[in-house]
């Protein structure tokens, strides 16, 4: 852990631990309360493996009462809470704290009602963005946001993190895709917003909660919208000479009017990485990989593969196939899903950024990126959800030499800062967590900052759920309330302005 | 106007020209404890509660789009920047805001095309694809606004994918001008359907139709819009070459030609059995939905008007159980999901309603039409629990402490 500050463990919670214990085995009984180290060892990092922490204790509550009361008693005894769902957060959004209650919502794990004719499915929790899919498909449906953990990540962690995926162009994030939630808040109360109907009423408190990284509310239930799976999907594989031109294509593809189920980016070193891996045909001699996915009604894919082939012409593609079978159209796949690990491969150790750019931007992007990895000495590979904008670099490095994890977080945190500068953003699906906590200040300022944490301050002034992520700095709730205004101050309207 | 002296601010008109000017008008108004109305054109004034406010902030000058450019999908303008000017632009680019935010103009007796971009986010619009595509806080990517606290902040961004801190953006979408003032949005776009034509089932009662609704909802058609028109509704539309005399049920298919006749043909063989098909082309179709988006039927009048929000499944139960106690026009829209009631005794039945929606599985009713002093006087909007209205006045107190943004909007006092 390279100089990441948390916040500073509360001594008197730490020396009251069998006191806490106890009364969480009262709330919780039987395995639900776990203190041993050995088996809290399980909890003690999540997907951002370089973060490693022991929490107090794990509690795995199996009710919405026992969820309640656990949380009304850390809020009376100034607890720290950190919810965790299937720990596949990539940002360290699930990283204990020494003197917090690790919550496990992982008992959560049924679904609770499967609606045809709403389309809609509400489910526990810790039930995995897959097991929604797997739950409906027999009757030819499918949740549609497929976040590439997504055997693994919990629904919960997916509302969390407002997950996304390849598909996301096409068919939203997990917020446009969520219904109703019932929530359970640091002081026992239960809240139920939304549900089978569209538009939540009040405030959107589900649009707050979406996104929200376990520091409002713990989520006890999930209503999702499922959507019946199109008849037909096909891809086609083009490369090119120039990410420019790549570029250009996906631009023109837009242009004309075609929004693809999927538009994935590779470049060369993520090519042949990946190339060497799964074989699944990729072109090793061109700059850039696209990967078009189309779906819906054969008639529609048909047409629209031939106007994207035409399309990829005209800007100079060096090569194009289209999958003529699931199973072609799965290899093609095969390679882009297994960028990750065949990255992983040639190198002992890989940083994964996830920031967005406006499309236009790319081509700028990976050239300052080249010039990064010269000035930083590491190597990066690019995969690149072209439809939405969304790039994931891939820092290659080895933790076994002295200072190449430095070396490798200074250049992600470059990057980061290379995406903000062309109009992009700091993370655009792996959340801010830890990792990217202390860059907020390169895209917000104070104020905004400051706007953010008072939506904090309404679900949980006293700061015990989840603190330490997202959020640079902890200012008391209290103190973010003062208000400063020039007393009387009149806004004068004969000055130009008005 | 004029530079206010000292002594009690008499009512004022406010009418920056920028952000800045927006944050100065807010920072008095909240050192000085001073209510403001903010409008962009004023088209939705009479919807909602009324403001307990003195002084106007009138953002109309707050206007003009910013950056548009079709390839990225994103279009950045001022707040009241008009509606109608923006889907202009986008059309000339074959672009659209594919959740159709309604205009509420006609319904409210006012021309059409009055509304702002401001007021769009304001109110969480949307129209008869919100069934596929969402409302206008589905489509929101970035805002810069001016909070109660009279403090300029910005959140989201301009593209599509973006999870960096809490999603206030989305968070002011349908809070009606209560906790900040948008100067400035971002708002995803995306290509105009090449076609479109609709699925007419004739002859259907409501629950035979919110059945039939349901089952072309559940198929891969993609649908992007399906209402209901009961016997006595299709005839108000006012659709020029288009009679509607019988129930109609309809069924909204929308993309490229060759798909848009291939999903018909497979819908239109799924509701044969049900009664006559017949096809809508795309001109009739256009027209046909933009009617049951300004929720034409029910302009001619005044009566009262509920906008309810139910289960898809449950409309035609939420229907008759409130025809069980009071008189009710209605017809639906989202598969059924969307309840348009109008009370024609003139009795808004705020009671009744509410009662049925609770019958029906849960949801929310909100008065859209009525008197100022039946809205002052009725709860507009859903009753929220105890614990979630709560929260709701927490994050009022966080945003705008001293209470100066519409006051009374949504809640009496708050």
């Amino acid at each position: 852990m390279s100089g990441l500050k948390m916040p500073e463990a509360n001594r008197d919670v730490l020396s009251r631990r069998a006191e806490i214990v106890s009364a969480l085995r009262a709330i919780v009984p039987g395995e639900g309360v776990i203190d041993a180290r050995t088996e809290m060892r399980a909890y003690e990092t999540d997907a951002l493996t370089a973060y490693r922490q022991m929490p107090l204790v794990v509690v795995l509550p199996e009710t919405v009462e026992q969820v309640s009361r656990v949380l009304r008693y850390c809020f009376d005894n100034g607890i720290k809470v950190v919810p965790r769902g299937a720990g596949t957060s990539l940002s360290g959004g699930a990283l204990p704290l020494e003197d917090g209650v690790l919550l496990s919502m992982m008992k959560f794990n049924r679904v609770l009602d499967i609606d045809y004719s709403n389309r809609a499915v509400v489910t526990q929790p810790g039930v995995t963005n897959l097991g929604i899919t797997r739950a409906v498909e027999h009757e030819g449906f499918y949740y549609a946001p497929d976040p590439s953990s997504q055997i693994a990540c919990s629904i919960g962690g997916n509302i969390a993190e407002n997950s996304g995926g390849v598909h996301s162009l096409k068919y939203g994030l997990t917020t446009n895709n969520v219904l109703g939630l019932e929530m359970v808040l640091i002081t026992g109360e239960v809240i139920r917003l939304g549900g089978k109907h569209l538009d939540a009423e009040g405030y959107d408190m589900l649009a707050l909660m979406t996104g929200s990284e376990g520091l409002l509310a713990v989520v006890t239930e999930v209503t999702v919208r499922i959507l019946q799976k199109p008849e037909t999907a096909r891809a086609v594989l083009v490369g090119f000479a120039t990410s420019e031109s790549a570029g250009r294509c996906v631009a023109e593809i837009i242009g004309a009017g075609i929004i693809p189920a999927g538009m994935e980016m590779m470049d060369r070193p993520a090519i042949h990485a990946a190339e060497d891996f799964v074989h699944a045909g990729y072109p090793l001699d061109a700059e850039a990989l696209l990967i078009v996915e189309l779906d819906g009604p054969e008639a529609e894919v048909d047409h629209l593969l031939g106007e994207v082939a035409a399309i990829a012409r005209r800007n100079g593609c060096t090569s194009s196939r289209t999958s003529t079978s699931e199973a072609e159209r799965a290899t093609f796949w095969a390679g882009r899903k297994a960028a990750f690990p065949a990255v992983g491969r040639i190198s002992p150790d890989y940083l994964c950024m996830d920031g967005t750019i406006p499309r236009k931007a790319l081509p700028e992007v990976l050239s300052r990126m080249q010039d990064l990895s010269k000035k930083h000495g590491l190597r990066v590979a690019n995969v690149f959800h072209a439809g939405d904008g969304n790039l994931h670099p891939l820092i290659l490095y080895d933790a076994n030499k002295l200072g190449e994890l430095d070396a490798a977080e200074a250049f992600g945190a470059d990057i980061l800062r290379l995406c903000v500068h062309v109009g992009g953003v700091l993370t655009g699906e792996h959340g801010v967590g830890v990792e990217k906590r202390d860059l907020m200040g390169e895209m917000f300022n104070e104020i905004d900052l400051a706007h953010q944490m008072r939506v904090k301050c309404a679900f949980d002034d006293r700061q015990l759920l989840n603190p330490g992520k997202v959020f640079p700095e902890l200012h008391r709730c209290a103190e973010l309330g003062r208000m400063h205004v020039h007393a009387g101050a009149l806004p004068f309207p004969d000055i130009p302005r008005f | 106007m004029t530079a206010p002296g000292p002594g009690p601010a008499p009512d004022r008109h406010f009418r920056p020209l920028d952000a800045d000017g927006v944050r100065e008008v807010v920072a008095w108004a909240a050192a000085e404890g001073q209510p403001l109305e903010v409008i962009g054109t004023g088209s939705k004034r009479a919807l909602g509660r009324p403001v307990q406010a003195a002084h106007v902030l009138d953002l109309s000058a707050i206007s003009g789009v910013e950056a548009y450019e079709p390839a990225e999908l994103v279009i950045t303008a001022k707040a009241a920047t008009p509606l109608a000017e923006v889907e202009a632009l986008l059309a000339g680019a074959d672009q659209e805001f594919a959740f159709e935010p309604m205009d509420y103009g006609p319904l409210l007796g006012l021309e059409p095309g009055r509304g702002t971009l401001g007021g769009m986010l304001a109110t969480n619009l949307s129209g008869p694809k919100r069934l596929k595509h969402g409302a206008a806080r589905d489509h929101v990517l970035g805002i810069h606004a001016v909070s109660g606290r009279g403090e300029i902040f910005k959140s989201g961004g301009t593209v599509v994918k973006n999870v960096t801190g809490y999603d206030l953006s989305r968070g002011l979408a349908g809070s009606w001008g209560t906790l900040a003032v948008t100067t400035s949005l971002s708002l995803k776009v995306l290509p105009a359907p090449q076609t479109e034509a609709s699925v007419l089932i004739e002859g259907l009662e409501d629950d035979e139709a919110a059945d039939a609704l349901c089952r072309a909802m559940g198929t891969s058609a993609e649908a992007s819009s399906a209402a209901h028109l009961p016997q006595g509704i299709g005839s108000r539309l006012a659709v020029d070459g288009l009679s509607l005399d019988r129930p109609a049920t309809l069924i909204r298919l929308e993309g490229f030609a060759p798909s848009v006749d291939y999903r018909f043909e497979a819908l239109a063989h799924l509701m044969k059995p049900l009664g006559p098909v017949t096809r809508l082309e795309a001109e009739p179709s256009r027209a046909l939905w933009r009617a049951v988006r300004d929720v034409r039927p029910f302009c001619s009048d005044a009566a009262p008007v509920w906008r309810v929000s139910v289960a898809p499944a449950s409309g035609s139960d939420f229907v008759a159980t409130l025809r069980e106690n009071c008189e009710a026009d209605a017809f639906y829209d989202w598969s059924g999901g969307l309840v348009w009631l109008s009370m024609p005794d003139g009795d808004a039945h705020a009671a009744e309603v509410r009662f049925a929606v609770s019958q029906v599985g849960g949801g929310h009713a909100t008065l859209v039409r009525a008197d100022a002093a039946t809205r002052a006087n009725l709860a507009v909007f859903e009753p929220q629990g105890a614990a979630l209205a709560a929260l709701g006045h927490r994050l009022k107190a966080q945003f705008d402490p001293v209470g100066i943004l519409n006051p009374g909007r949504m809640l009496a006092g708050a």
